[in-house]
């Protein structure tokens, strides 16, 4: 007989080692699938993990395009983390996102055409406002009247993309777009664009934003009081309240960093890859990185890893699709086994497995 | 398998397919298509995807075919047509308005693949647009639509203010105000091409504002299964035949049929004599088709109906003729004119009549 024993804390072993047994469960899990499909599992695998990387055709593309769908994704993965180990749920990033674009579009475009070097960093600044600003109405309305930040929040998301079609149509439409939706593109109009900084690497200011976030989070999380307070919030909140946390403090905060980075992340694609502010404009980053986030255990440095992982899953994953003629709700149900697997495996850290009979005790 | 046996199969695998993408290049002529929502969405994506098959079907052996399915638009669906550029693909279809930008940035990347985008308005030496005049089929609609209305009431169901949409719903108002002046048109801007919920919310609120015909200009059949719960109401296939629910609610439709074009386009690139184009082509090309006008339609309006359709197919009729008043009552077109191509491409006001508003 197999039953699971409460470990008194979790393992450190198992902590670290169960997201490597997750991505290997998946690629077992996910062959077998593949080969369902009639597909060679081998070379499904292959194409999605190794091509992008090493591929003689596409990898001097497809591996600087790593890091453009990374970086986002570690940029808001980063801020959301902050909040999720203090147990406060911001999952309206995706929100957030969208309005840090609109916010930072707008008051670019309000120069158009000035070629003044201060617009891209005003763009900057106006774009974690505008994250920072749509994070704040649910931390002010759960500190003010308790309400609850996870529904707030994720309603809002619907708000913000409505706003966004109004403004792709409406307030921000390019006057020399003939009448159809989409603002003027961003990433052609030199003040406001953030190109590649070093060609062939991928590598614009989001990324650096997402790689100067990491570093800033984990010595926060490791060396700052702020850091401690935020661990001890969420694994005790009676203790926290106890030790002086100001809960209200920290929801506040919590928000502010993740909204704000959330907005800037909306910025960078906006007048980087992107281009333009258009109805579509938001491709889920907002949401991937919550799961990106838990991938790579609420850590700054796992929600790097974890950050190019999911990108590798999705580059491979298209590669696949077009290569192998793999239907992309198979690639989808890889990238959800991915989350399924990490979360179930979970269980080894925080549980002991014990075999054979229960002794009395 | 162990971890070195298993990075040397990779690598030679990799290897392998390499020389093998290499060897096909030169016998096939590889087509790639991007599609915005899934191949089997019933309406738009999957009628680019069936034109596909059509043309992989004609050609055969000849060309080898490959699509990428829900590509969100933007900067993901620029790193997809980049790989395909990169993995040999001669020509490649982008079926959706908001891969415009995208598609033009990775022409200019790679000169020597031809681009064709659906629906946008930006072209290039080695970049075609080519879109159907969908606003013809809606003519025929409004002139059902105006002739069995008994509520005079016509609801509309729009997806994004473009074009494309503003001109289908002058052009169904036009005919239908034509043979019935006291019909009045809702329109309901669902900011949506493919949501079965909020399509359906849209009809019944028509529904019960006393709207007895619903023209959609989304893709699901959620409006069509909304107008047969309620018993009355007459509706039109979008995109699709959607013919499941034919004769009644739907009585006629427009579908989309792009596999002329696109076995002309290929070709083009087999003999080498591809240039890039611009081309908005209607029902007399048959880019545009009408579904069966069903049996629940009166004999002479169907006769009317197929009279117009023959009319415009033949060139002796334009939808947008003269005389004609914007919506604010300044005038548009006078007495015979006929709007031309470039201020119909841009299309942004109503003509006089409608009350319904364009969100900005």
């Amino acid at each position: 007989m197999i039953r699971l024993e409460k470990r008194p804390s979790p393992s450190r072993f198992w902590t670290a080692t169960t997201p490597l047994l997750a991505v290997a469960l998946t690629m077992v899990a996910g062959g077998i699938l593949f080969a369902l499909l009639g597909k060679d599992p081998l070379e499904a695998l292959r194409t999605i993990f190794w091509d992008p990387l090493f591929h003689p055709q596409f990898a001097s593309y497809s591996r600087p395009q790593l890091l453009v769908k990374a970086g986002p994704l570690i940029l808001i993965a980063v801020g959301l983390s902050l909040g999720f180990r203090a147990g406060i749920w911001n999952i309206g990033a995706e929100g957030q996102y969208i309005m840090g674009a609109i916010v930072g579009a707008a008051a670019g475009l309000a120069f158009y055409p000035s070629g003044s070097p201060l617009i891209f960093p005003l763009m900057v600044v106006a774009g974690a406002l505008g994250g920072w600003a749509w994070a704040m109405i649910p931390a002010l309305l759960r500190v003010k009247f308790r309400t609850n930040e996870i529904l707030v929040s994720l309603l809002l998301v619907y708000v913000a993309q409505n706003i966004l079609a109004s403004a792709a149509v409406g307030f921000l439409r390019s006057p020399e777009g003939g009448g159809f939706p989409g603002s003027r593109n961003l990433s052609q109009w030199s003040s406001s664009a953030n190109p590649e900084l070093i060609t062939g690497t991928g590598m614009h200011w989001g990324v650096v934003a997402a790689f100067i976030a990491v570093i800033f989070a984990y010595v926060l999380m490791s060396k700052h009081l702020l850091g401690y307070q935020i661990r001890l919030a969420g694994q005790a909140p009676r203790a926290a309240r106890f030790a002086g946390v100001e809960p209200g403090r920290l929801v506040v905060l919590c928000l502010s960093i993740s909204g704000a980075l959330a907005g800037l992340a909306g910025l960078f694609e906006v007048t980087g890859p992107a281009g333009q502010i258009s109805i579509d404009f938001n491709s889920n980053y907002g949401f991937t990185a919550i799961i990106v986030a838990f991938l790579g255990r609420l850590h700054p440095v796992g929600i790097l890893l974890a950050g190019l992982l999911m990108a590798l899953t999705y580059i491979g994953g298209e590669l696949a699709q077009f290569m192998l003629g793999l239907p992309a709700a198979a690639i989808q149900a890889f990238q959800g086994m991915l989350l399924f697997f990490l979360l179930g495996v979970d269980v080894l850290s925080n549980y002991r497995i014990r075999f054979g009979r229960r002794s009395v005790a | 398998m162990d971890r070195r046996t298993l990075l040397t199969t990779a690598a030679m695998a990799a290897g392998l397919a390499a020389t093998g993408t290499a060897a096909l290049a030169q016998s096939k002529t590889k087509v790639g298509f991007i599609l915005v929502g899934p191949k089997n969405d019933g309406g738009w994506s999957q009628h680019h995807y069936d034109s596909a098959m059509v043309m992989a079907e004609h050609f055969g052996d000849a060309v080898e075919v490959v699509v990428q399915e829900s590509v969100p638009e933007g900067a993901d669906s620029e790193r997809v047509m980049t790989q395909m550029a990169l993995s040999g693909v001669q020509l490649i279809f982008t079926t959706s308005f908001g891969y415009m930008d995208p598609t033009v940035n990775v022409a200019a990347k790679f000169p020597n693949v031809y681009f064709e985008h659906a629906t946008g308005y930006k072209t290039a030496p080695n970049l075609s647009t080519y879109s159907a005049r969908f606003y013809e089929g809606r003519a025929i609609q409004g002139h059902i639509a105006g002739k069995m209305t008994k509520t005079n009431k016509i609801g509309y169901i729009a997806s994004f203010p473009i074009p494309e949409v503003i001109r289908g719903i002058n052009s169904a108002y036009i005919h239908a105000k034509k043979v019935n002046p006291d019909v009045e048109f809702s329109v309901i801007w669902a900011f949506t091409w493919f949501d079965p919920a909020k399509e359906a919310d849209a009809a019944r609120a028509l529904i019960e504002q006393g709207c007895d015909v619903v023209l959609q200009h989304t893709d699901s059949t959620a409006p069509q299964a909304a107008a047969q719960a309620a018993g009355n109401v007459i509706t039109f296939g979008q995109a699709s035949d959607m013919s499941d629910y034919a004769p009644f609610p739907r009585v006629s439709s427009i579908i989309d049929n792009w596999a002329p074009y696109y076995i002309e386009r290929v070709q083009a690139v087999m003999d080498g004599t591809w240039t890039s184009v611009m081309t908005w082509d209607g029902i007399g090309p048959g880019m545009v088709e009408i579904g069966e006008i069903s049996s629940a339609v009166p004999d002479d309006v169907k006769a009317e109906a197929l009279a117009m359709k023959d009319a415009i197919a033949n060139g002796s009729y334009h939808p947008f003729t003269g005389p004609l008043n914007k919506q604010d009552g300044s005038p548009w077109l006078a007495e015979g004119e006929i709007a031309d191509d470039g201020v119909l491409a841009g299309l942004d006001f109503f003509v006089e009549g409608l009350t319904a508003e364009i969100p900005s």
